[in-house]
């Protein structure tokens, strides 16, 4: 029995996932990330119950050019997980099932997280 | 014809005996991290390069710190929850799997108390 003809399941060095399967591993990878997060916000807020030194130790760590391109990092994936994540709930209520308002929303959810990031840093620096 | 038992069928726990539990609470804790992760992108963008006493300042009054435990409560426990499939989707060793689950429970808990207790220091303790 020849199978070379067969179509085969899909090779993942070569095959482009499409948009949706980007966003749907990227928002678990987001989750993750923001979990690992949580370490972050503990530090900062034992060092701020603990005293000024603590506090300014994890500030300069925080400030510094590793520090705020992984801030920036954390910014992008609260938003991209925080707005994809309300796009799951729709779902969970039956809306937007169609593969055109899929694409759609996952587009707006793209953007808006791109901009929310934007604003956010604008406001901080 | 089914051949659950009318009790079974009653408790509605299923196979893995705590029913919807888990997926109730993943959007319970998601719909109510929606408000708490805005407040708290827009906190943390106000009090970027804060020093110590400002940062102290804000964490003491009680709006800021009944909604700081709110936040990372929330986020403890929609995290946890999160890790957990995570761990069973990707992690098929018994023990590892095992590690994986039991160690996400206690870390999580950790977490969750350490921060509780140092919002309620700043908070209360002045």
């Amino acid at each position: 029995m020849s199978s070379s003809h067969r179509p085969l399941s899909p090779h993942l060095q070569i095959y482009r996932l499409p948009l949706l399967a980007v966003m749907s591993i990227t928002h678990r990878i987001a989750g993750v990330a923001l979990a690992i997060g949580l370490l972050l916000l503990a530090w900062w807020l034992g060092a701020l119950a603990a005293g000024p030194g603590a506090y300014g130790a994890v500030q300069a760590v925080l400030g510094s050019l590793i520090g705020r391109v992984v801030m920036l990092g954390f910014t992008g994936a609260l938003f991209y997980h925080l707005f994809n994540g309300l796009r799951h709930l729709l779902w969970d209520i039956g809306w937007g099932f169609e593969i055109p308002q899929a694409y759609n929303s996952g587009r707006t959810v793209i953007a808006v997280a791109a901009l929310a990031t934007v604003v956010t840093w604008l406001a901080a620096l | 014809m089914s051949l659950r038992s009318p009790l079974g069928r009653a408790r509605g726990l299923g196979s893995a005996k705590s029913g919807t539990g888990h997926f109730w609470m993943q959007r319970l804790t998601a719909i109510a991290l929606v408000p708490l992760a805005l407040w708290f992108a827009i906190s943390v963008v106000g009090l970027s390069g804060a020093d110590y006493a400002t940062a102290k300042a804000w964490a003491g009054r009680p709006v800021n710190a009944a909604l700081m435990l709110l936040v990372l409560l929330t986020a403890v426990w929609h995290a946890i929850l999160g890790v957990q499939v995570v761990i069973e989707d990707y992690v098929h060793g018994g023990a590892a799997k095992w590690f994986g689950l039991i160690a996400t429970r206690l870390l999580g808990g950790f977490l969750a108390v350490f921060m509780a207790v140092s919002v309620l220091k700043v908070a209360v303790g002045g």
